[in-house]
């Protein structure tokens, strides 16, 4: 079932191009991550999914329009935004009385069984919580919300380690199932790149990469090269090379390059790049260089 | 997952219907309007301060023995009882606090960047503006309604106890009851002079708050200041301060058929009829209406500023 189509997907912001007719399709049962740099119209692409801005082109969501329909569609999708956004003011039962007041699909007992989990008094405002606290008992109301599309904006930004890894597994363990949806974006890769389902990388309002992690780990290969070999490793044209603790490190993709894995496994360590190392190098093979890393 | 997909293939989740039965609007109403109570208290702080600070003053003022004079004044020439005073100054904090709730309700929402919380629940844009509009339009004349009444009902309890206890007749304050003291009368004024005839002023401080990116309160006068200060000088008239002036004053003419002046016997002098007879009500509930439909418009596209 198809939880996301868009098809020359378009959004200006006056004479800027923030999403320059993309693609996307995403399946139900997928956990997709947007990787991007700074303004590579990430957010852009999640504000029209989720029915926040107007759009050119043809999106459904679970087969609605997001724009005209926003408020019915949200009983099937929620999303946390990049920074908090509770509303500060708010005690934290009164909270839980207003999403059980208004949304069908919430249950309760389960959003307080998230919370039993936490430090997170019932009586205590918003603004009393830490920003990990925030997101602790944002995560718990969304998690409680039978929802079939979940949308993530930076979840776990300012987040310290333990929350942000907290906060993975709780979304893994309690809430993931096959029926679910999750479209993420973030600039800690690396944490979720075992998470990810589906990776997708976005640059100036265009779509540069999208793959599956099963493609992923199949197509692309980092050889941390023996220095004897080093010249030997080039000739295969690598997709990147870079340096570290002296060696070189070539990434080769596979479907390009007609070396094979035993081969390259020849010239030294051989293993599954990192997304973030990817990223680095197909921006670095684009036309212009990338306005930033994802890091 | 597939993309650059050459067509739009037709969604076999487009025909069934994913969402459960959903909540009706009265329900999403009631959970708004609570919302809106929590978050600005003082819509229903402000007023109890001011009953109870105009019943502290009225037992004072009782055992001092101040009202003394104007009691024993024939009511008929007596305008202002301390129950109209007190009355009065429940409405005239009504008033502030209307205004000031509704330049900062699509604002502070925006400001605060909450509103990316609240565009991800079920609620859609119409039932959030209806329900902030609710709020100076008929929750509030109806808190104004049940607090000036509790507050009057504790006047004459406690101007009674303490002329009793002082070997007075009680009969001077029983006989001053005046026109507020009638409660119909009461809440025909609260709908009619508070709610019904400013609705377009009410609106219109909504919209601007759900326009402005700062300063509402600027944006809310400038223009009638502006339009005003053009027509003077053009004209030399003042037509549209005054429209805009009698919206906020209200008028009282069109709602009682003598102004200003609140007799013994107010029933005969309430003119509904009168009132829903006047233009003037029908253009401003219009007026009303296109502001608060705009405001629904607007903040479908707003975001965080």
């Amino acid at each position: 079932m198809t939880v996301i189509e868009a098809r020359g997907l378009r959004k200006t912001f006056g004479t800027t191009v923030a999403l320059d007719g993309i693609d996307l399709r995403v399946e139900e049962g997928r956990i997709l991550g947007l990787i991007g740099p700074n303004g590579a119209g990430k957010t852009t692409a999640l504000n029209a999914i989720l029915g926040l801005i107007p759009y050119q082109g043809e999106l459904r969501v679970l087969g609605r329009d997001p724009w005209t329909e926003r408020d019915r569609l949200m009983r099937d999708v929620c999303f946390i935004a990049d920074v908090a956004v509770l509303p500060r003011w708010i005690k934290v039962s009164q909270l839980l009385d207003y999403v059980a007041g208004i949304h069908p699909r919430f249950d309760r007992a389960k959003a307080e069984g998230f919370l039993a989990k936490t430090t997170i008094r019932r009586a205590s405002k918003v603004r009393e919580l830490s920003k990990g606290m925030v997101t602790q008992l944002h995560l718990a109301l969304v998690m409680a919300i039978d929802a079939r599309l979940l949308v993530l904006d930076e979840p776990t930004l300012g987040l310290d380690i333990l929350y942000r890894k907290q906060f993975y597994d709780s979304l893994l363990n309690d809430y993931f199932d096959r029926s679910r949806t999750i479209v993420v974006t973030t600039h800690q890769v690396e944490e979720i790149q075992n998470v990810l389902t589906d990776v997708m990388f976005i640059d100036r309002g265009r779509i540069v990469l999208t793959c599956s992690m099963e493609e992923f780990e199949s197509r692309y290969l980092e050889v941390m090269v023996n220095p004897v070999q080093v010249s030997a490793a080039r000739a295969l044209k690598p997709m990147h090379e870079r340096q570290a603790l002296g060696r070189s490190i070539l990434l080769f993709d596979l479907k390009l390059n007609h070396a094979d894995r035993q081969q390259l496994a020849a010239l030294g360590d051989v293993r599954t790049p990192g997304i973030a190392d990817l990223f680095v190098a197909v921006m670095s093979n684009q036309a212009g260089p990338a306005q930033g890393v994802a890091q | 997952m597939n993309t650059q997909s050459n067509a739009l293939p037709k969604s076999p989740i487009a025909s069934r219907e994913i969402a459960p039965a959903a909540f009706s609007f009265a329900r999403l109403m009631y959970w708004s309007v609570r919302r809106e109570l929590e978050e600005y208290r003082f819509i229903y702080l402000a007023p109890l301060v001011v009953a109870a600070i105009a019943l502290f003053s009225f037992t004072l003022s009782i055992i001092a023995g101040i009202w003394e004079q104007s009691l024993r004044l024939d009511p008929r020439h007596h305008l202002k009882s301390p129950f109209d005073m007190a009355a009065g100054l429940l409405m005239l904090t009504g008033i502030l606090v209307s205004v000031f709730y509704c330049l900062d309700a699509l604002h502070g929402e925006r400001r605060d960047r909450s509103i990316l919380f609240w565009k991800s629940l079920p609620v859609s844009d119409l039932t959030t503006v209806l329900s902030k509009a609710s709020i100076p339009l008929v929750i509030f004349p109806l808190l104004t309604f049940a607090i000036s009444l509790a507050m009057q009902w504790m006047m004459l309890l406690v101007g009674s106890a303490v002329l009793l206890v002082s070997g007075q007749s009680i009969a001077r304050l029983w006989t001053n009851l005046s026109a507020f003291q009638m409660p119909l009368l009461l809440l025909y004024h609260l709908l009619t002079a508070h709610a019904l005839w400013p609705a377009p002023v009410y609106c219109w401080l909504l919209l601007v708050s759900g326009w402005a990116r700062r300063a509402p309160f600027l944006w809310a006068v400038l223009p009638l200041v502006v339009i005003s200060g053009i027509e003077n000088l053009a004209f030399h008239t003042w037509h549209f301060a005054s429209l805009v002036g009698s919206r906020f004053i209200g008028n009282t003419s069109t709602i009682t058929s003598t102004p200003d002046v609140f007799p013994t016997d107010p029933m005969t002098h309430i003119t509904p009829g009168h009132f829903l007879a006047t233009p003037g009500l029908w253009i401003g509930l219009a007026v009303a209406a296109a502001f608060l439909a705009a405001a629904v418009r607007l903040r479908r596209y707003q975001g965080p500023i």
